[in-house]
């Protein structure tokens, strides 16, 4: 069968297939569609660039005095100390 | 960056059981190890620093406090995740006036207005702006979804949790966060193409 799927069943189905969660068959189907459909590969392909933008984003060190507080406040309510300050590096 | 929590010398189960056990050095290097994450993860979903160094306190204290009841059934950081999203929600409940449950509000399950922006992207953009003018623009573009949508983005493309692991945390069924995820990732899409998009490249925006 060479029924090519509908661009509202390939939206349906994005996540599963960005996410590669899909059985080969079934996959294989949605990427005809998305090679056939320019729509459906430029949705397809800057939700990708979408999705790996925000993994890309740095980790921003912790606002000055949040990481001092914590310790505080662990330390006054239950006692909690960090093990070895000079052991840490602050980043 | 990514999520991994493997780093040299960081053993999660053995310092939970020793923490388990009363090590308080123990507990202190899980501290120590996630409490950049759990901040950030706080951040994004309460969008304040206030309430995200809030929501960090109180994560780690609730988490010596009841680390008893955590059986290892799932992963340390995700129990810790669990417990930081209920603290951060709270944030979010008791900012808001009207006083809704931000993971209650109705999802409008229609198909409008998902995809309206088609226009391929610049090349890079982490190379066409500065490592600040891009953490500008992802964090505009996520403040700006529902909190039902970002906190479910949030756990699973930014902590990478699992699908099962998001609705554990959550409390949603996996199709909850499924649609959610693709509404949130589409509606981000959008966004982020009115930015990125090639500038005079609008030749496919005819659907």
């Amino acid at each position: 069968m060479t029924r090519l799927l509908t661009c509202k069943q390939f939206l349906q189905e994005l996540n599963e297939f960005l996410d590669n969660e899909l059985d080969p068959a079934f996959r294989a189907e949605l990427q005809r569609h998305v090679n056939e459909c320019p729509n459906c590969w430029v949705v397809c392909d800057t939700t990708l660039k979408t999705i790996k933008v925000f993994k890309g984003m740095q980790s921003q060190p912790l606002p000055p005095g949040v990481h001092s507080r914590l310790w505080a406040y662990l330390g006054k309510r239950c006692g909690c100390k960090r093990k070895d300050e000079s052991d840490i590096t602050e980043v | 960056m990514g999520t991994s929590s493997i780093t040299p010398g960081f053993d999660e189960s053995a310092l939970v059981a020793r923490a388990k056990s009363g090590d308080m050095d123990a507990f202190s290097e899980l501290v120590t190890h996630y409490e950049r994450r759990v901040f950030r993860m706080a951040k994004q979903i309460t969008q304040n620093d206030d309430d995200a160094e809030d929501v960090l306190q109180e994560t780690f204290l609730k988490a010596y406090t009841h680390l008893d009841n955590f059986q290892g059934n799932s992963k340390f950081y995700t129990w810790l995740v669990r417990i930081a999203v209920n603290e951060a929600l709270m944030k979010l409940r008791k900012r808001r006036s009207d006083k809704t449950v931000p993971l209650d509000e109705p999802i409008n399950t229609g198909e409008d207005e998902m995809v309206r922006e088609i226009a391929v992207w610049d090349e890079n953009p982490e190379e066409s702006y500065s490592r600040e003018e891009l953490g500008t623009v992802l964090n505009e573009a996520i403040q700006s979804l529902k909190p039902a949508y970002r906190t479910v983005f949030v756990l699973r493309d930014i902590e990478e949790l699992s699908i099962e692991e998001t609705a554990e945390a959550l409390k949603l069924s996996i199709s909850a966060v499924k649609s959610r995820l693709l509404r949130a990732r589409l509606q981000l899409r959008e966004k982020l193409t009115r930015q990125f998009k090639k500038k005079g490249d609008d030749a496919f925006a005819y659907l």
